[in-house]
């Protein structure tokens, strides 16, 4: 089966650390090194290197390549200033989710946008249609570009040791085309792990070298079940879960993201409908009974009704208790609210708290 | 990698094993069961005086990333459980066989389809290719 799989160009390096490989959106994957629990703790308290190169990598540029980004994503993107990097959302004319991502600015008319991996052809064959209206360039730098995110307030130290004053000068979501062991990079603070941190994009030839170094240099190679317990708990959406075609924007709290105010989009006239009209909401809950929620179980209130499903569930490792993110009926969805979580088929108590469970931690 | 299995106990296809001394058994979960979860951090396990059938759920471990129901490889009813592993999960990890057991049982009688610890190795071996 796994010769089936894709392998980014660090596969190599994860098998030398022992690393467990697993399936994540088609592509061989660590899950872990060492384990989930210590690698957390790493990037909550000092710095870890994650291999990212399976997410993908889409360059515009081009005289419209604003004008494009404005149609097809959310944000107001004439706001990104040069050097500078912001989240967007690309949505359906009917207001549901295509992906989310990063839009990295690099030139006057050039632009990086990296996309999720599970959703690159699917975001290839969503904006691609729109370009023929733009004198814009689309192109797909993914196979060729290797991503690393480094994260933790430790991280500036350990960038800083191999580049220097560029790690401390970047400012939160700054980006900037430098060299990194002499080969050309780009770098930015931007991650999604709710700690500051960096993101180094290479040439794939570059990686090897490049991640060997950020390890020498003190980070602890991190697998995706940190970084799924990592972004859990500053509630940052992953998609598939807390994000989907068939969920908009201000269920999933990130109305902050879709600027109406710049004019029409794709989406626009759905999502100002939307904005105060919108059934669902996305909440964070404590497990107060016995037990755990996990992803995709069902939500009762106290009556047993159904109202809702659990998007991410997990034992928390920064807190120590069973925590969750849920989408429920906006009816329900008041902090405080007592719920039941049906766990193997038994309805297990939980109550509404404060979204999101971890604030993060940026240096801005 | 390899994993232990000792050969002295006996083990079902679900990764849990049992050591059977006369009409007492204890159940753990082996080794690359343990493994594969990663850190356990929270243990369900039944009441003494349950009874249980044959390869019946008695109970659940759950790491950060998944939960995994227990199964009890012969029928019985518990007579033990182990109480240090609610307080130390991490026991399951590092002790399997040992510290790490979940419940003992007296059994009574019918058994799941049990492999001995050369056939479990094949097993563990087939799922790693």
């Amino acid at each position: 089966m796994s010769e089936e799989l894709l392998r980014t160009v660090l596969h190599g390096e994860h098998l030398r650390l022992n690393a467990r490989m697993v399936e994540f959106g088609g592509w061989d994957m660590p899950v872990q090194y060492t384990g989930i629990i210590d690698e957390h703790r790493a990037v909550r308290e000092r710095a870890g290197l994650f291999d990212v190169s399976h997410m993908g990598e889409f360059w515009v540029e081009g005289p419209d390549a604003l004008a494009f980004l404005q149609h097809v994503t959310t944000a107001d993107v004439s706001q990104l200033a040069i050097g500078h990097a912001g989240y967007a959302l690309f949505c359906r004319p009917d207001g549901g989710v295509v992906d989310d991502l990063f839009i990295y600015r690099l030139g006057e008319q050039r632009y990086l946008l990296v996309v999720n991996a599970s959703n690159i052809a699917k975001d290839w064959q969503w904006i691609s249609p729109f370009t023929s209206n733009f004198a814009v360039t689309l192109s797909d730098a993914s196979p060729d570009t290797a991503l690393m995110a480094l994260q933790g307030p430790g991280a500036e130290a350990v960038l800083a040791s191999l580049i220097g004053d560029v790690a401390v000068t970047l400012p939160f979501h700054g980006v900037a085309e430098t060299t990194l062991l002499g080969q050309s990079v780009i770098i930015a603070r931007t991650g999604y792990t709710g700690e500051d941190g960096f993101e180094v994009f290479c040439g794939n030839a570059h990686a090897v070298a490049i991640w060997q170094a950020l390890l020498a240099a003190g980070a602890t190679p991190c697998g995706l079940g940190a970084r799924d317990s990592l972004r859990f708990e500053p509630c940052l959406a992953l998609y598939g879960h807390e994000l989907a075609d068939d969920i908009n924007p201000y269920e999933a709290r990130l109305g902050w993201a879709v600027k109406l105010s710049k004019g029409e989009f794709v989406g626009s006239a759905t999502l100002n409908d939307l904005k105060s009209n919108y059934t669902r909401r996305l909440v964070a809950f404590e497990v107060t009974g016995k037990g755990i929620a996990r992803g995709g179980y069902a939500v009762h209130d106290t009556t047993g009704n159904p109202i809702g499903v659990v998007t991410t569930g997990m034992p928390s490792p920064t807190f120590g208790k069973p925590l969750g993110i849920a989408l429920i009926a906006r009816a329900e969805a008041s902090e405080g609210n007592q719920i039941d979580i049906i766990v193997r088929d038994k309805p297990v108590r939980a109550v509404i708290v404060k979204y999101p469970f971890y604030q993060s931690r940026y240096k801005k | 990698m390899s994993f232990k299995t000792p050969t002295n106990l006996q083990y079902l296809a679900s990764h849990e094993w049992i050591l059977i001394e006369g009409d007492i058994a204890t159940v753990g979960i082996s080794d690359y069961a343990q493994d594969a979860l990663g850190d356990v951090v929270y243990v369900d396990l039944p009441d003494v005086g349950t009874t249980f059938a044959a390869g019946a759920e008695f109970g659940v471990a759950e790491s950060v990333k998944a939960s995994s129901e227990l199964y009890l490889p012969a029928a019985g009813e518990v007579i033990a459980v182990n109480g240090d592993v609610s307080q130390q999960t991490d026991l399951v990890n590092t002790d399997p066989y040992g510290k790490g057991w979940l419940v003992r049982i007296k059994l009574s009688g019918d058994k799941a389809p049990l492999l001995d610890a050369a056939a479990y190795t094949a097993l563990v071996d087939s799922i790693k290719h």
